[in-house]
């Protein structure tokens, strides 16, 4: 069965259609990309699935649970973790702390043993402190743990927020341009993280790109998006090589 | 040494506010029991306190939540009659006094607690601007509310009005509690500076604490980003509820030494009104948001100020807003910033470590 499936996925914001007939499957350890010119939905879609909008029709299946219109939280609570386009980063906490906050809901204590400082506080802080400098080392930002989060340069803050995704230990991580602002050198290095994350991790992953080099360089199966429809899905280089895609992309 | 160094930075930082706080209770007291210290600057010093919790307790909400609330003085009212109510009730059934007071600490916390819950349930939906004009009305209706209020006591138990106190109908032995607008008259004052003290050193402990706990990193979290604090799991409601009444709480605690320190309590404009909600904000702003070392500076500053001004009469105001004006530029202007940290010891070990390490 398919880690996530998607049925019949629409949404109209009024008169508009966003998203409509948007239909997807991603097996287990897939890596998925998400492409399409500016405007044709792709964000939207990672909205819904995350819960942030709530799709006016269709079917999100998670492992076999639905979890359409969920509130966002029960969302992340069901293994699904995102980045976004433009960096959410909790930028006035240090880096550890950004990493820790996305460890919440696996770490629990209650707020009275966090006030008087009770023995199950010291414990789990230590075990949050232990499995965020894990998450951080394989990052390669161990060494800046104690720094601000706005004080990073840009590569490390996307990183970060992808770290900061994995913390909550989430079956399907979701990637929105991941790539986006970065010179080829830190395109490369990402390509490099986003593969190593995956084989490390076991992880799913679904992103967004528009830099075609990442995409044709680590996606294994595409879906492109046009004018919120789905324009075709398959096997990478043959969907990069369609015609009908090459259109929308270029213009005739 | 070798202790400190082990700390992480925060812990430190911490440390040094519960120090500056020990180390200005033993200097004013001192001062206060050999008799150094003037009659005016006697009675300032649980004012002093008072001022020093309801800033830590705004600066919960303002700096480390990131919500701009203008009502803190009316929870500081809630505490404050809450406990008067009390005191005055028990006066002679509880007659330990300590016992007494340790119950109206927690009555005006648990008051205060719970209208900062019933308050942020509708009040926490809308954000910025919106939350600031509707906390103002909250501590504005709260104060004309008690104003207008009476309360007696007799042998049938409580009666309550909001017209007079003849229309409590009571029997001749009947006492009247809460008495509109002159309010509570005739509470002990069992406040003092140490119990003053306690009570701030209590609020920073929970403050800082939380801040350095799980929910306080899913406060400021928040306050950092909702969209991606709730991308990650965290209950958005539950945590700015949560600081909002524990900041509530907190004021609820300086409303009950404050009331414990007058004899009569009257909710005034001057007390409880906007001008209080905002000065508290005052310190806030000026001392930093989630700065809670810099919130009791800028609140024994500018208290201290006017008072230790008074000499030069109308030129009082004039100066205090120049301070202010300093104040502000001193703490946060970038250039300042930049000079401070060049000029200062910390700042010049660190220029020498970065050369060695080259």
């Amino acid at each position: 069965m398919a880690l996530l499936e998607v049925k019949n996925l629409g949404i109209s914001f009024g008169g508009l259609r966003a998203v409509n007939e948007f239909n997807i499957k991603i097996e287990k350890g897939q890596l998925y990309g998400l492409i399409g010119p500016n405007g044709a939905g792709k964000t939207t879609i990672f909205n819904m699935l995350t819960g942030v909008y709530k799709p006016t029709d269709g079917i999100i299946t998670l492992d076999g649970q639905n979890i359409t219109g969920k509130k966002t939280i029960e969302i992340n609570k069901a293994g699904i973790a995102r980045t976004f386009q433009n960096i959410r980063l909790f930028k006035d906490l240090t880096v550890l702390d950004n990493v820790k906050v996305g460890l919440h809901n696996s770490y629990k204590y209650s707020t009275v043993a966090g006030l008087l400082r009770l023995p199950a506080y010291h414990k789990t802080e230590k075990d949050m402190n232990e499995k965020a400098m894990e998450l951080l080392e394989v990052f390669g930002m161990a060494g800046e743990a104690e720094q601000l989060a706005s004080n990073l340069p840009y590569g490390k803050q996307r990183k970060l927020e992808i770290a900061r995704a994995l913390a909550t230990d989430p079956k399907l991580l979701l990637l929105d341009e991941p790539a986006a602002g970065m010179n080829p050198n830190e395109t490369l290095e990402l390509m490099e993280t986003i593969r190593f994350v995956r084989d490390k991790f076991d992880m799913t992953i679904l992103l967004i790109e528009h830099d075609m080099k990442l995409v044709s360089g680590i996606c294994e199966e595409l879906t492109v998006l046009n004018f919120g429809q789905v324009l075709t899905q398959g096997e990478t280089s043959v969907v990069l090589n369609d015609p009908e895609v090459i259109k929308a992309y270029l213009g005739e | 040494m070798k202790f400190m160094k082990n700390m992480n930075k925060t812990t430190k930082q911490n440390m040094m506010t519960y120090a500056m706080v020990i180390v200005a209770y033993i200097v004013f007291q001192t001062l206060s029991v050999t008799g150094n210290l003037s009659s005016l600057m006697q009675g300032l010093l649980v004012p002093l306190c008072t001022y020093s919790i309801l800033a830590v307790s705004l600066n919960l909400t303002v700096g480390v939540l990131g919500e701009l609330s203008l009502g803190h003085a009316g929870f500081m009212c809630i505490g404050a009659f809450s406990s008067a109510f009390f005191t005055a009730c028990m006066k002679d059934t509880i007659t330990n006094d300590l016992l007494r007071f340790i119950i109206a600490l927690l009555i005006s916390a648990v008051c205060a607690g719970i209208f900062g819950i019933l308050i942020g349930i509708p009040v926490l939906r809308l954000r910025g601007d919106y939350l600031a004009i509707v906390t103002l009305a909250f501590g504005e209706i709260i104060k004309n509310i008690i104003n207008a209020m009476y309360v007696g006591l007799d042998e049938n138990g409580f009666h309550f009005s909001m017209k007079d106190s003849m229309s409590l109908n009571m029997t001749e032995n009947g006492r009247i509690i809460i008495k509109g607008a002159q309010g509570i008259t005739g509470t002990a004052r069992q406040s003092n500076f140490t119990i003053g003290i306690i009570l701030l050193l209590l609020t920073l402990v929970v403050v800082l604490n939380l801040m350095n706990s799980r929910s306080g990193r899913a406060i400021m979290s928040i306050r950092d980003n909702r969209i991606a604090a709730e991308s990650v799991g965290i209950d958005i409601t539950k945590y700015k509820i949560m600081a909002f009444a524990i900041s509530a709480s907190l004021a609820g605690l300086a409303g009950c030494l404050y009331a414990h320190n007058l004899s009569s309590l009257t909710a005034l404009p001057k007390n409880f009104g906007y001008n209080m909600s905002i000065m508290i904000l005052v310190y806030v702003v000026l001392g930093g948001m989630a700065n809670m070392r810099g919130s009791i500076i800028a609140a024994v500053a500018l208290t201290m100020i006017p008072e230790l001004l008074r000499g030069i009469g109308e030129y009082r105001m004039l100066i205090y807003a120049i301070i202010m004006i300093v104040m502000m530029i001193f703490n946060w202007s970038p250039k300042v910033k930049e000079w401070r940290e060049a000029h200062s010891l910390k700042g010049a070990f660190h220029k020498k470590n970065v050369k060695e390490a080259k």
